[in-house]
């Protein structure tokens, strides 16, 4: 008997944990479905028709902001600076990580914690220096620019985790290459780098992500429709009172699909990521 | 001869930290210095002629009320996050820290929100708490669900009223954000040694005693880096707003960061905008300090 209720208060208990993980996770996805549903409606149906699954079905509203909206620009700009920004990212990051973990030269300390003070500094504060010297140099309104200026977003932590990595590894296969006569830069690309995948990969996910859905950047960088990405694109449609509805919700959806299918593909890496602490 | 090939070889290995130090130099260290020049003058961005204004751009900012509102604003949204992401996120660490069925579903699910970007975010929410009516319908999800199930006096105009807005916000930014508190606290509750619960379960603890005293004293640095986090996150969340309220913002959905875009590009007070960045890093930065003392004090504990 008293057996008997200790069970049912259990798989009560069980019961309302489940409740609560499953409201959160409607509330979690209810959003994005919304997204996808409101952009298969047309002007007319979107404000009347309330119904979860739309009677009828339009695809039309992705062409229109594919072709009309610009979006195809956008989509190969976004993909072109999420590739380059986080190639970028890992050969200097991971050349200086390396050094700063193996070699040895005067003032390796100081700098290193320069890089990781520098992580303190919040970026949003130095928006105004930053634009300004960007003129300066003639990198406003050029891929370089943005390119450069997204690679030192991304440096400090890529360093601090690919170092913590190096310091952990041992260094027997470097001493073999190096009785080999292999000189430190041909061990950084030959050993180092390829022992250091769990960490690069850490690297690439969580800046791909930063970089796909950077905004503010691109926005005071990239003046010229040709070169903009699909987050500062997507304000194009947010006329005086959003008039575009379904349009805009189609351009939510093209620029969230890359992103879920990495994420599902690859949440193994973040979570794993995340929970180790090596990203924070 | 020894000398010079030591020499050589500090040459060649700090040429690995070159290409850092070049990106990093331009586009971090220069415009850190530059600010404060910058802010001790009074400047369009495009005229040839700076006017020298020593500390002026901060007396002006000390008394600049829409600057401090957008600062109370910014700490507003931050409190909410603190409370309520935070204690969901907690919540939902300790659900999934046993063994239950689907905890990697919802794991997976809950780190949704945090990988999406802040201006999809927006815009879908603005859309679902959109305040228009057609045809004596609400187009907005939220207003048309609330008129349906009888509460129809609660419709809104949630992101235009001053008393709803900020909320809202808030209340968005919270839900794009407890995936990283909750996948950082529940990586922390796994680390603990569950005979430590066995134990306190045979001294005869009950469930809040072992909380109180197991979990939580356990759990203080993993809380700490998520407060600070959540901190310096929420303080700097500009581009949410930008997405969900509109650029042309109206003074109560202010928050630092848009003042200083707003001096920036409307107003073209350069040198105002950099003071506003020199006190906007300098609070963030004493917070950041406070918190790390604070961890390192929890930790040798």
């Amino acid at each position: 008997m008293e057996l008997n209720q200790y069970k049912t208060a259990d798989v009560l208990k069980g019961l309302m944990i489940h409740a609560l993980l499953m409201a959160v996770t409607l509330t979690c996805l209810f959003p994005l479905f919304w997204m996808a549903r409101s952009a298969l409606m047309t002007n007319e149906t979107i404000f009347a028709d309330k119904s979860l699954i739309p009677s009828i079905v339009e695809f039309g509203n992705f062409r229109t902001a594919w072709v009309e909206g610009n979006f195809a620009t956008y989509f190969l700009n976004s993909i072109f600076y999420t590739a380059a920004v986080v190639i970028g990212i890992i050969l200097v990051a991971s050349l200086a990580a390396y050094a700063f973990s193996r070699l040895n030269f005067p003032g390796k300390n100081f700098f290193f914690y320069m890089f990781i003070l520098a992580m303190m500094i919040p970026l949003p504060g130095s928006f105004v220096p930053l634009v300004v010297l960007m003129n300066k140099l003639h990198l406003v309104n050029t891929r370089l620019g943005y390119i450069l200026c997204m690679i030192n977003v991304g440096l400090s932590v890529s360093i601090l985790l690919l170092k913590t990595f190096f310091d952990k590894i041992p260094t027997d296969l470097e001493d073999t290459a190096r009785i080999d006569g292999c000189g430190p830069l041909r061990i950084w690309w030959h050993v180092a780098l390829p022992v250091a995948r769990p960490a690069v990969a850490v690297i690439v996910i969580f800046n791909s992500l930063n970089v796909w859905n950077e905004f503010i950047l691109a926005n005071l960088i990239l003046t010229d429709d040709a070169l903009m990405t699909l987050q500062a694109g997507l304000f194009k449609f947010q006329g005086p009172n959003l008039a575009n509805y379904p349009v805009l919700m189609a351009g939510l959806t093209i620029s969230t699909v890359p992103v879920l299918l990495i994420y599902l593909i690859m949440q193994k890496h973040i979570i794993k990521g995340l929970s180790s602490g090596e990203i924070v | 001869m020894r000398n010079s090939s030591r020499t050589l070889s500090y040459f060649q290995n700090f040429l690995f930290i070159a290409p850092a130090l070049a990106i990093f130099a331009v586009f971090y260290v220069f415009p850190f210095f530059y600010i404060f020049k910058l802010s001790l003058f009074e400047w369009n961005g495009i005229s040839p002629t700076m006017i020298f204004v020593g500390l002026e751009n901060f007396k002006e900012l000390m008394g600049d009320g829409v600057w401090w509102g957008a600062m109370g604003h910014a700490a507003y949204i931050t409190l909410i996050a603190l409370v309520f992401q935070n204690a969901l996120a907690f919540a939902l660490a300790l659900a999934c820290d046993r063994e239950i069925r689907l905890k990697n579903f919802y794991r997976v699910i809950f780190f949704i929100p945090p990988i999406l970007s802040e201006v999809v975010v927006g815009f879908i929410w603005r859309w679902v708490l959109n305040p228009q009516q057609q045809g004596g319908e609400y187009i907005g999800l939220l207003n048309y669900f609330l008129s349906k199930i009888g509460l129809v006096h609660l419709a809104n105009n949630w992101l235009s009223n001053p008393e709803t807005a900020l909320t809202c916000i808030a209340v968005v930014h919270s839900w794009k954000g407890f995936g990283w508190g909750f996948v950082m606290l529940l990586a922390g509750l796994q680390t603990i040694d569950k005979e430590l619960y066995e134990a306190a379960k045979v001294d005869g603890a009950g469930y809040w005693r072992t909380f109180l005293n197991v979990t939580v004293p356990l759990m203080i640095p993993v809380i700490l880096v998520v407060i600070i986090l959540t901190i310096l996150g929420s303080m700097q969340v500009f581009v949410l707003i930008m997405s969900m309220v509109g650029q042309g913002l109206e003074f109560e959905a202010e928050v630092p960061v848009t003042r200083i875009l707003e001096a920036m590009m409307s107003t073209k007070r350069y040198g105002y905008a950099c003071s506003m960045g020199v006190t906007f890093g300098f609070i963030l930065i004493l917070v950041s300090l406070a918190f790390k003392k604070l961890l390192d004090r929890a930790k040798q504990a």
